[in-house]
């Protein structure tokens, strides 16, 4: 979150169905995104957060509020270490050695009754420390009405592990090995954590930002193409 | 695997007299750990009487991923007792093109190239997704002009149509019925013209864009998609008579591949699958995007879970998108309006025009940009070179695309490109049935099985 204080900062509660709070994740310099001194706006000391939506406040409306009761309802909610409202979507962060029972309460309990397990996917934000590594599971509930949550779980870098909800949700047994593959992070209780898309000797995780990507050198009177991520380009 | 047709140095120094060779694809100084028969050409007999030398009756068999019948380079790995399949596992991964690490350095805009070479069976689809994930993170979505969302159902339909056709078509060929193929890519090749008269391409459209579509329909496209209608009715039928009752096709279909609907909620199988198990479970109707609620349609099921019931569904389901293609074309043909949204921050600067020498760059524009407005170029150039800026924030879209549900999950930094770009494609998801299929059936049958989940590689590997 920010620095700056608000006005009605301790002084006031927040106003429902906001997100007060946001989270940062790094942030930017200069006018465009143009690195290595190619920023010739003169804005080039400009700084600002990258702000992601934080936690939520109740009541959250738009049909959340029950979908909240419900998960409170169950020994999940203890789990819960932040709820985010944001572009009409909702997503729990959930503490990672307690997502087998969260996953399996958001299955088994009539009220909430998640029977698809659609995807799992990581996220690497190098910058949010000792949260580099996040995984995305997108539940969906046939019998609520397509009723969809994002589960959101975060490890540090020095130590990705996962527990698996292969168990509960036998169809992310694809979807942990490609994240186990693109982004390094294990998924203990796997019954078989392989690579999936790359050969099983290749080093490195691709989809990881530290990954370099190599390039191929198409060379021109003695020039050559830096691969994208060396490239000048705006961001 | 035939003498003749390999390095004899490898015979010479074995010394081998029979189909049995040491392992040709393991690694140097790998150990197969059993005996090794590659059938390449030859005769069969003698590959099948050179195994049945073996004193047990367990093998393993590496079907792909060069098999002319598993879809692709899909490789499965089957183990067999006589004839029956003990166990089966899928490997994946020999298609694998990086498309979502691609995207994280290109912009919003230039994304929608990479996605649409994902599934190419469906690049529509794919299209879609991205945009109205794309949309959410923006907060456009209810800006997106209403002509526009009604081409890209229209699209959509059309591009299901296809997809439907090729899953039949090659399912057919892979059976042995070689005039299904005909039949099928035949009735494809007119709307693919159709596709090649909108978009200009007859895949890897990049057509669908964040804010719209590219351009708005030329003209004529609507009166060839009536003058089309009949024709493909009929050549459907044509599809009907040829498999609906046909004591082959339903001797090799009725029964195979059965999933039931435990499993595919298990295993996350949706589609004409989850619905050939009985569920009416479309997010045309359940969570509709795109103005579908505006159409009417139904929902196709049965309930014999097996292979035949996935194929009548997928021929309803095109009969079904013939209906709601007549329905968009008439919403289509009475209003004109824009194709993108009003937001010149976000909508592409360019237009194209047909020219004397092809389609390029509308020359309105270029007057404009080249003659009239600096600021215009300016904007113009900001716009192509540079992009929009997306909020932070992670959204996920999801449209119910021939094969189940195709989700896109994006999350964005606050720039001009995805920060992180996934796709949940149902082929990918979907394979993972193949064991639950397949696992006690004969060989033949897993051919069968995999046809009727219709995997495409290049969504399975991305």
């Amino acid at each position: 979150m920010t620095d700056t204080p608000t006005p009605d900062d301790g002084l006031l509660p927040s106003a429902p169905g906001t997100t007060p709070d946001p989270v940062q994740r790094g942030e930017r310099h200069g006018m465009f995104g143009a690195t290595a001194g190619a920023d010739t706006s003169g804005y080039g000391g400009l700084v600002s957060p990258i702000l992601f939506p934080g936690a939520a406040v109740r009541p959250y409306g738009g049909g959340f509020d029950e979908l909240a009761d419900a998960i409170e309802a169950t020994s999940a909610a203890g789990a819960i270490t932040r709820t985010v409202i944001d572009r009409g979507e909702m997503t729990i962060f959930v503490r990672r050695e307690d997502l087998p029972a969260v996953m399996q309460a958001l299955r088994d309990e009539p009220s909430l009754r998640f029977e698809l397990c659609l995807s799992v996917s990581g996220v690497n934000y190098p910058t949010d420390a000792g949260a580099e590594l996040h995984v995305v599971y997108h539940l969906m509930s046939i019998t609520h009405g397509c009723r969809r949550l994002r589960v959101e779980v975060t490890v540090p870098d020095s130590d990705p592990r996962v527990p698996s909800v292969v168990s509960t949700y036998p169809a992310a047994d694809w979807h942990e090995r490609e994240t186990w593959d693109m982004f390094g992070i294990i998924f203990d209780g796997h019954p078989a954590l392989t690579r999936i898309l790359m050969p099983d000797d290749w080093p490195g995780h691709p989809q990881r930002k530290d990954y370099p990507l190599g390039g191929i050198p198409v060379e021109f009177k003695g020039g050559s193409v830096p691969p994208p991520d060396q490239r000048r380009s705006y961001n | 695997m035939s003498t003749q047709s390999t390095d004899s140095s490898v015979f010479e120094s074995a010394d081998f007299d029979s189909h049995e060779t040491p392992d040709i694809f393991a690694a140097p100084g790998e150990d197969a750990g059993a005996r090794v028969f590659t059938a390449q050409g030859g005769d069969w007999d003698d590959i099948v009487g050179d195994v049945g030398s073996l004193p047990e009756e367990r093998i393993v068999v590496n079907m792909g991923p060069q098999h002319p019948s598993t879809h692709g380079v899909l490789r499965l790995i089957l183990e067999l007792e006589g004839e029956t399949v003990t166990e089966a596992r899928a490997g994946i991964g020999y298609l694998h093109t990086g498309i979502e690490k691609n995207m994280e350095f290109r912009t919003w805009v230039q994304g929608v190239t990479f996605c649409t070479r994902m599934d190419y069976v469906m690049p529509l689809f794919t299209e879609t997704a991205y945009c109205l994930a794309v949309e959410k993170l923006l907060g456009i979505t209810d800006e997106v002009p209403e002509r526009a969302s009604a081409i890209r159902v229209l699209m959509m339909e059309l591009n299901r149509i296809t997809s439907h056709l090729v899953c039949m078509g090659t399912g057919g060929m892979e059976m042995g019925a070689t005039t299904v193929m005909t039949v099928g890519f035949r009735e494809r090749e007119r709307i693919l013209s159709i596709f090649e008269m909108i978009s200009g391409l007859r895949m890897n459209h990049a057509y669908i864009r964040p804010g719209g579509v590219a351009q708005d329909l030329p003209a004529g496209s609507i009166q060839a998609i009536r003058e089309m209608m009949p024709l493909l009715r009929k050549g459907f039928h044509e599809l009907e008579l040829l498999m609906n009752e046909n004591p082959i096709l339903k001797g090799r279909t009725v029964g195979v591949g059965y999933l039931d609907l435990a499993g595919c909620m298990a295993l996350g199988v949706t589609g004409p699958v989850l619905r050939s198990a009985g569920l009416p479970h479309d997010l045309r109707k359940a969570a509709p995007y795109c103005g579908y609620e505006n159409y009417d349609f139904d929902v196709v099921t049965r309930t014999g879970a097996d292979a035949y019931d996935r194929l009548r569904n997928r021929i309803d389901e095109m009969y079904q998108s013939l209906d709601i293609i007549e329905q968009v074309i008439d919403v289509l043909q009475g209003h004109a309006g824009p194709v993108m949204v009003a937001d010149k921050k976000i909508a592409w600067p360019a237009q194209l025009a047909i020219g004397s020498d092809g389609m390029g760059n509308s020359l309105a524009h270029i007057k404009e940009i080249m003659g009239t407005s600096m600021e215009s170029l300016i904007h113009h150039f900001k716009l192509v070179t540079e992009g929009f800026r997306v909020p932070p924030g992670q959204a996920y879209a999801a449209v119910e695309s021939p094969k189940g549900e195709l989700g896109c999950h994006l999350v964005s930094d606050g720039g001009t490109r995805p920060f992180r770009a996934h796709f949940r494609e149902p082929s990918f998801n979907n394979l993972q049935a193949v064991a639950a299929m397949c696992e006690g059936s004969q060989v033949a049958d897993v051919i069968v099985a995999v046809a009727s989940i219709d995997p495409v590689m290049g969504g399975v590997d991305r």
